[in-house]
């Protein structure tokens, strides 16, 4: 693997591992249709969903199986947090919200498998799945609320001179939303990624070896915590911000 | 893999826009089957195994409640009969108990009687045997005195007065 491009001898790489590459070759160029890596991780993680969501719940036993079971907890866990968060009439859209959390976490998890790319990364990836839900949030605020969706910028509860100062502070931070919604998953995931690499990088050298190997074992446990706990965020907010559509009242 | 190695990422390849139409048609792609999947398949299976199950255990603990209910109805009945054969046992008991005195103070009675008129009988053996046995004093001392003074004092007196004075000795 080492090359003799790099003035150190080190020959540490670590965003090569988030190239979108074009999975046969071709003329290297990639369109919108391209079957390129992305593509295939993400059919990877597809295939984990449905072999645990649905071959591991074929049995549909009372007394469930252990991949039966994990997905039960699954389920109930991301009901209970959309009913407690949201209360009982966001659990229409609890299909929704589950599809993105088994998505993120499974996409998470395959991330982390040695070789893989991982599609959670890519501000592009996580960007449209923010957006989706902002939009969806806001489009769902005015049919629900009509005008009065509006009112949740207005804090009724606040001295009338500090109003128009916070209605501003609550329009921005309404807007910035998506945007730490969407950079916290793909920050998390691409600098935890880019860490381990950079340690593995420093694997080639003897005698800083052991520790870096130590170092990749502590920094792939603790990517196993930030993949379940950066889904988990991720689902939650967008609870959160499910709630204020459908109760825009403070 | 040769070709791979030599192919650095330049900066971030996450900001490489040409990249994004890619990403994101294969996302929504994703995103579709997944949640077509969830939605059609998973989520109501689940649900219908939760509720199954809920059921299940429900109808449990319900079954278990009525047959805790049973268990306790057993034990008071238990109990009643237990009490019941307790009074039933007394009063055998006592009635068994009062047959017993009844032949016991019968049979006592006549035992007694029995014992009176066998004590009477002997009082009455007694006596005489008494008073055979102060007669025959009597004539020994009579005749003992009448030999002891015809030896002493030869013929003083006679036999009768001597009699006399012994049956008088006798009486004081």
């Amino acid at each position: 693997m080492a090359t003799e491009d790099g003035g150190s001898g080190l020959n540490i790489h670590p965003m090569d591992q988030f190239l979108v590459k074009p999975l046969f070759g071709g003329d290297g160029t990639i369109g919108m249709f391209t079957i390129t890596n992305v593509t295939l991780w993400l059919a990877i993680a597809v295939v984990c969903i449905i072999a645990l969501m649905v071959l591991g719940t074929r049995g549909r036993a009372i007394v469930p199986s252990r991949s039966q079971s994990i997905a039960e907890v699954l389920y109930g866990f991301i009901h209970k947090m959309v009913e407690d968060t949201t209360g009982k009439d966001g659990l229409a859209y609890f299909p929704y919200i589950f599809t993105l959390f088994i998505f993120i976490l499974v996409a998470n998890f395959v991330g982390l498998l040695p070789k893989s790319f991982t599609t959670t990364s890519h501000i592009a990836v996580t960007a449209t799945l923010a957006m989706a839900v902002f939009l969806a949030v806001t489009v769902l605020g005015f049919v629900k609320n009509g005008a009065s969706f509006l009112s949740m910028f207005w804090v009724a509860s606040a001295p009338l001179a500090l109003r128009p100062i916070l209605a501003l502070i609550e329009v921005i931070s309404y807007f910035v939303r998506p945007v730490s919604h969407s950079i916290r998953l793909a920050g998390n995931m691409m600098a935890g990624h880019a860490v381990i690499k950079v340690f593995a990088g420093f694997a080639v050298v003897t005698w800083i070896a052991p520790a870096s190997i130590l170092a990749i074992t502590a920094i792939y446990a603790l990517e196993m915590l930030v993949v379940s706990i950066q889904a988990y965020v991720f689902t939650i907010l967008t609870c959160v911000y499910l709630k204020d559509a459908l109760h825009p009242h403070h | 893999m040769a070709t791979e190695t030599t192919e650095h990422a330049q900066g971030m390849p996450q900001l490489d826009f040409s990249t994004f139409p890619n990403q994101i048609f294969w996302l929504v792609v994703t995103l579709i089957v997944v949640y077509l999947l969830m939605s059609r398949v998973a989520l109501p299976r689940i649900a219908s195994v939760l509720a199954e199950r809920h059921g299940a255990i429900q109808s449990d603990l319900d079954k278990a409640e009525e047959m805790k209910a049973k268990a306790v109805e057993a034990e008071a009945a238990y109990n009643q009969a237990l009490v019941d054969a307790r009074a039933e046992a007394q009063t055998i008991v006592a009635d068994a108990r009062a047959e017993i005195q009844k032949d016991l103070d019968v049979a006592m009675a006549k035992a007694d009687a029995e014992i009176a008129a066998k004590s009477a009988e002997s009082a009455v053996a007694i006596k005489e045997i008494s008073d055979n046995a102060m007669d025959a004093v009597k004539e020994v001392a009579n005749d003992t005195a009448v030999e002891i003074v015809k030896a002493m004092m030869p013929g003083a007196g006679d036999a009768k007065s001597v009699k006399a004075a012994v049956t008088a000795r006798l009486k004081g």
